[in-house]
């Protein structure tokens, strides 16, 4: 059992920003959420994680309630990257993915071979160890995306959260960072813009709009040409790559 | 662009910058207790210490032996621990609310912290139930309370929050000077604004009894938090999401920048900058590590409070200036660095 929420509730000035969402991931999977800007997903992403707490409905992580949990024990299995991480302070690579190991270490309890052994895991993955000595404010958009991606990596994470991973990468590194995260061993949901992208790697997806889930399930399933006109208001025409077998959208003008 | 901080070496580093740190804060100590308007030499100093303290038995003159223990040990251990609590303050500060201009005299705290101790000292309020700390302690928690809802009514964000510290600070002053010049006789008043400057004129031994404790429960306090601060690197929902109990954390940290502030301005005065200056200097050293940053902090503090002491009673002859001057003097400068260090980073 992995992640789940179940009618999950919460509003912000009177809005309802995500208004009764029950999903369930499949262990080892990867999650797509879509929809439109302002439909819930980043949200729907912090409620999963108790980064805010739900107004009503419960989020399960392993069949417990979160909302029962201590914060270190939610961190040591879940970890969440967010859409923009800044800051001013004089950080290194490594300094950055070194924090992903925060809740596996008590106050004074000393650095060890096995936090060592998830940073080096995690970097290497990322492709960042040659990048380890370098501060942060001199990367690139990309490299301080897959800074973030190892940080969260080196949490050793059961249940990995995205928000919009791909957003400041180059082609290459969209697909190489979806594809990273479709072979991890963990639990993945995350938010995406382009359909393509979710379409190719997502195991199956939800398209969410004013906080609802419209629907869910495989790609293929979900991803229409009537689904795609009805929830993003374009019009599509979906046919399955012959390149790659997962579903294509082409969108058309008008 | 690849650079490390000076001593981000191994431990042997690490131990022998340590060893020197508390040496040069030995010093330090040392020639503030020397200086003066009687001049003692150095050794009658440490022989001083040596009987007090050991027990050694040097033959000393009593007068001698009565200025260094009684009166200038006691206003250098004061100086040493409002500099260190102070300098820990603003790193506490700087990583919580992650802005590198935040400090305790810049958000308004030891203003409000001042308010209070003049309200207890002068106006007299809570009838004498409240002590001078007590008072300050509270006129601190309201202030940065104030300030907190300030920025965040501006719409929060981490620049705010300085704003909202200038109209703290001024509201703040505002009220002090209000109840200086309502309740206070002209000897008071004087009084009242020459400690208001910061100055370490009537320190003695119980005062090193309160401001010792502080500093060092605050510093420990902090040392246990130093992994919490490292998680607050991007922000506060991050902290959370690295299993960082945000909110308590916020609460314990800024109470104890509460506590050390405003005990420290209830014993030597509002004194500015250093809480600013020192995290930045110490980062510079160390790096953003709070590990490591907390206790550089720490020493670097104490040392240039103990300093800038000396200077303050050497600068102009048989006079004494405010300790807050001296410190402003070094600090304003180096407030202006800082900003446009931070515009070019931006």
């Amino acid at each position: 059992m992995t992640i789940a929420t179940h009618d999950v509730r919460w509003a912000a000035g009177g809005r309802m920003i995500v208004d009764g969402v029950t999903l369930a991931a499949e262990p080892g999977r990867m999650l797509g959420l879509l929809g439109p800007n302002g439909a819930g997903k980043s949200t729907l992403l912090r409620l999963i994680c108790r980064l805010r707490r739900v107004a009503s409905g419960v989020v399960t992580l392993g069949g417990a309630d979160i909302a029962g949990l201590p914060r270190a024990a939610i961190a040591r299995r879940v970890a969440l990257v967010e859409q923009q991480a800044a800051t001013d302070a004089q950080v290194t690579v490594l300094d950055v993915v070194r924090l992903g190991r925060t809740p596996h270490r008590g106050p004074l309890s000393p650095w060890t071979a096995r936090d060592d052994a998830a940073v080096e895991d995690a970097l290497l993955r990322m492709g960042m160890s040659g990048k380890r000595g370098q501060l942060w404010h001199t990367l690139s958009g990309g490299e301080r995306q897959r800074a973030q991606i190892a940080r969260a990596l080196a949490q050793t994470p059961t249940e990995l959260l995205l928000d919009e991973p791909t957003n400041h990468l180059d082609v290459q590194h969209q697909l190489e960072i979806l594809a990273l995260v479709g072979r991890l061993p963990a639990t993945s949901i995350v938010a995406l813009h382009d359909l393509n992208l979710a379409a190719m790697f997502c195991d199956a997806v939800a398209l969410l709009r004013d906080g609802r889930v419209v629907c869910a399930g495989a790609p293929e399933e979900i991803l229409t040409e009537a689904m795609i006109r009805d929830v993003f208001g374009v019009r599509a025409h979906v046919e399955v790559s012959p390149h790659h077998g997962r579903p294509h959208i082409h969108y058309l003008p008008g | 662009m690849i650079r490390g901080p000076i001593l981000g070496g191994g431990w042997g580093l690490r131990a022998l910058a340590t060893v020197l740190a508390v040496a040069v804060l030995v010093a330090a100590i040392g020639v503030a207790v020397s200086i003066g308007e009687m001049a003692i030499p150095l050794a009658t100093t440490f022989q001083a210490l040596g009987n007090r303290l050991l027990g050694a038995g040097f033959a000393l003159s009593p007068i001698q032996e009565g200025v260094i223990w009684d009166y200038r040990l006691s206003r250098a251990v004061v100086a040493a621990c409002s500099g260190a609590a102070l300098a820990l303050s603003g790193a506490i500060l700087q990583a919580l609310l992650r802005n590198p201009l935040a400090e305790p005299y810049v958000l308004g705290i030891s203003a409000g912290a001042s308010t209070g101790a003049v309200a207890v000292m002068i106006a007299g309020f809570g009838g004498g139930a409240v002590s001078l700390s007590g008072g300050a302690f509270i006129g601190a928690v309201l202030a940065f309370a104030l300030v907190s809802l300030l920025a965040a009514g501006a719409g929060g964000g981490t620049d705010r929050i300085i704003l909202a510290g200038v109209a703290g600070s001024q509201l703040f002053n505002a009220l002090t000077s209000y109840i200086v010049t309502t309740s206070a006789n002209a000897e008071q008043a004087r009084g009242v604004m020459f400690w208001l400057l910061g100055s370490l004129g009537g320190v003695r031994w119980p005062d090193a009894h309160v401001a010792a404790p502080v500093a060092l429960a605050g510093f420990v306090i902090c040392i246990l938090h130093a992994r919490a601060l490292d998680a607050f690197t991007f922000g506060a929902d991050a902290a959370a999401s690295l299993g960082i109990a945000v909110t308590r954390v916020r609460l314990v940290l800024f109470g104890a920048t509460a506590a050390m502030t405003a005990t420290m301005v209830s014993i030597v005065g509002s004194i500015g900058f250093v809480g600013l200056v020192i995290p930045h200097a110490a980062r510079f050293l160390v790096g953003p590590g709070h590990a490591r940053l907390l206790p550089a902090s720490a020493m670097i503090g104490a040392i240039f409070m103990v300093l800038a002491d000396i200077v303050s009673r050497i600068i102009i002859p048989q006079q004494i200036l405010p300790i807050g001057v001296v410190t402003a003097l070094f600090g304003a400068p180096a407030f202006a660095i800082i900003l446009y260090r931070a515009r070019r980073t931006a």
